[in-house]
């Protein structure tokens, strides 16, 4: 029954996925190694090598790359640190047996995340207004604070861009942990309990150690998602960052150097430095989460 | 310690009479109320903005910036969205219609493309099926800001710029759309393909003919999932959409906050009609959606 057809069909199927990824994947990550040791300004003009230069160039004198590399790793520690016990905390609550409007609190939740960045950026573009923003007069008016200048002060700036992610990330990550949750066996809980183990003991020992695969999987995708930033930023403070490029993301810087001023060269360096920062990151992660959640 | 909780010791009862070994009810109840409180606060917290988005598109500028702030509508106008659609100040209607035919497009191809290899991969044993898994393993973590500047290049070079193939092609091809269908598909039972094969059918019409239609549920699901990643994609566009009626809504959006005069009620009424359909998409395909996007995600 082995016709040719048969031998030759399973090449057909994937061929178009291949051929495409080859064009458009592979090969352009090859072309930007290459293109990250030229130095070429203008989209096909011409590259002369220049070794190292733009990878020295960039962490030693690039004061701009290393404040969007401090940014951006501002906002992945800051929007992680918050979102992560939130988050969890959340699925806690939602995991309850027997919660009424479950759906409606995990569609609602979910919602910031189907929101496209843009419009986000927009949105909180007001929230953060200093003299008629949703912040500074429905919330802290009457506790007595005045006037914060969010998105005008360098200082706040990140702040306000970590605030923006907490809203829009919580609650996709808590329905992550949400799913671990309800993985977790309950009679091993109840167990645990007979054995005389307190709710704290049975979250530390039992819980914690059980998520850790969700853990993981959130993790890598926050750092991913957080070096990856750049709707919601460049909506909410500009191109160039905001006040002092306090705001300015790599992606963003980036996407200046590579799209604005057409420096091939250098933005593929940039794009590099970016994937090999995230990879390092992730793989430290993993480290982590494996020995902190070792029961 | 062991097992003291299961004995009726005189200890357990006197603890159980003053509520201790056992939740009371009044305890059960106040933790109720505060479970609901609480999630119903986090609800307000992601709601409020909403609500800003859609009574700001009824205000007039003027109402926006003016005290007292407030989330409710002092004198409705439908002015923002008549401005927004009637196309004279800017094309907002067309780029909305742009990002339709882009997202449906980009889809379908998608669908298709990843659908063939998942079929190719599910059903068939094949010279290099484990190699050409593992590259694809090993080269998927790969962020996709490295490829951004050669593949502008390339779209430059098939005078792919500002047309809409430029923004559709690179964005088809989808490791994750290949794995989710190989998974889907994998459970298509070979008796089906095989009593087909004997009847004489050929390979394509197997896939078309039994394989899609069997794994519907996973097609729809990835359908919406790619769909909404394009109705929302701000950078690639950005990087190759270069004139305004070519423009996805977020570029639209986008340059109408770059104006020398920002008109945010329009900027929000535009916010409000382009995020409404995906969330309506979401609200009707909720129960399918919500699970497979997440344990989908995390069982990979």
């Amino acid at each position: 029954m082995l016709g040719r057809g048969r031998k030759l069909a399973p090449y057909l199927f994937i061929s178009p996925f291949f051929i495409g990824y080859a064009v458009f994947f592979l090969l352009p990550v090859v072309q930007s190694l290459r293109l990250s040791f030229y130095k070429q300004d203008g989209i096909n003009s011409e590259a002369t090598f220049v070794g190292f230069a733009n990878y020295v160039r960039l962490f030693t004198r690039d004061d701009l790359f290393i404040t969007s590399l401090i940014n951006t790793t501002y906002y992945a520690l800051g929007s992680i640190l918050i979102i992560l016990p939130l988050a969890l905390s959340l699925a806690l609550l939602l995991s309850r047996p027997k919660l009424r409007f479950r759906e409606f609190f995990r569609l609602f939740f979910f919602t910031p995340n189907i929101t496209s960045g843009v419009v986000v950026g927009i949105i909180f573009g007001l929230v953060f207004e200093q003299d008629y923003g949703l912040i500074n007069n429905l919330l802290l008016k009457p506790l007595g604070v005045e006037g914060v200048r969010w998105l005008r002060d360098p200082n706040w700036v990140m702040p306000s861009i970590i605030l923006l992610g907490v809203w829009k990330f919580t609650g996709i990550n808590a329905l992550y942990f949400l799913v671990g949750l309800q993985n977790i066996p309950s009679e091993l809980k109840e167990a645990a309990r007979i054995d005389g183990a307190n709710s704290w003991q049975v979250f530390r020992n039992i819980t914690l150690p059980l998520l850790r695969p969700v853990l993981a999987f959130v993790l890598t995708f926050a750092i991913i998602g957080s070096y990856n930033l750049f709707a919601e930023a460049v909506t909410l403070v500009g191109e160039t960052g905001g006040p002092r490029n306090a705001g300015l993301t790599m992606t963003m810087y980036l996407f200046n150097r590579g799209f604005r001023e057409l420096k091939m060269g250098y933005a593929s360096a940039i794009g590099y430095s970016l994937a090999i920062i995230i990879v390092v990151l992730t793989i430290i992660q993993l480290r982590l989460t494996r020995a902190l959640t070792r029961d | 310690m062991a097992g003291s909780s299961t004995t009726s010791t005189p200890l357990t009862q006197a603890m159980n009479r003053l509520g201790w070994g056992r939740k009371s009810k009044t305890r059960v109840l106040l933790e109720a109320t505060l479970i609901y409180a609480a999630l119903f606060f986090f609800a307000v917290l992601v709601g409020v903005p909403f609500v800003y988005m859609i009574t700001g598109s009824f205000k007039t500028n003027g109402e926006i910036f003016n005290y007292p702030v407030t989330l409710f509508v002092q004198e409705p106008t439908l002015n923002n969205y008549e401005r927004l659609l009637n196309g004279k100040e800017v094309p907002y209607l067309r780029q909305m219609l742009n990002s339709v035919v882009i997202a449906v497009s980009q889809t379908l191809l998608t669908l298709f493309i990843g659908s063939l290899v998942g079929w190719g991969f599910a059903k068939y044993e094949f010279r290099g099926k484990t190699l050409l898994t593992l590259l694809l393993l090993a080269t998927v973590a790969i962020p996709f800001q490295v490829t951004l500047v050669p593949l502008f290049q390339l779209v430059v070079n098939l005078k792919l710029l500002d047309t809409f193939w430029g923004v559709i092609l690179p964005s088809s091809i989808s490791a994750f759309a290949a794995f989710f269908m190989r998974q889907a598909m994998v459970s298509v039972p070979n008796e089906l393909l095989d009593s087909a094969r004997i009847d004489g059918a050929s390979e394509f019409g197997i896939y078309w003919r039994i394989g899609l239609p069997l794994v519907r549920g996973a097609l729809a699901v990835l359908a919406v999932l790619v769909f909404l990643g394009a109705w929302n994609d701000y950078l690639w566009p950005l990087i190759v959409l270069r004139s305004p009626e070519n423009f996805t809504y977020p570029l639209g959006l986008a340059t109408l906050q770059g104006l020398y005069k920002v008109e945010y009620g329009m900027i929000l009424g535009g916010s409000f009609i382009a995020t409404l359909p995906v969330v309506l998409i979401f609200i009707a395909g909720r129960k399918h959606l919500l699970d497979n996007m997440t344990v989908g995600a995390i069982k990979g």
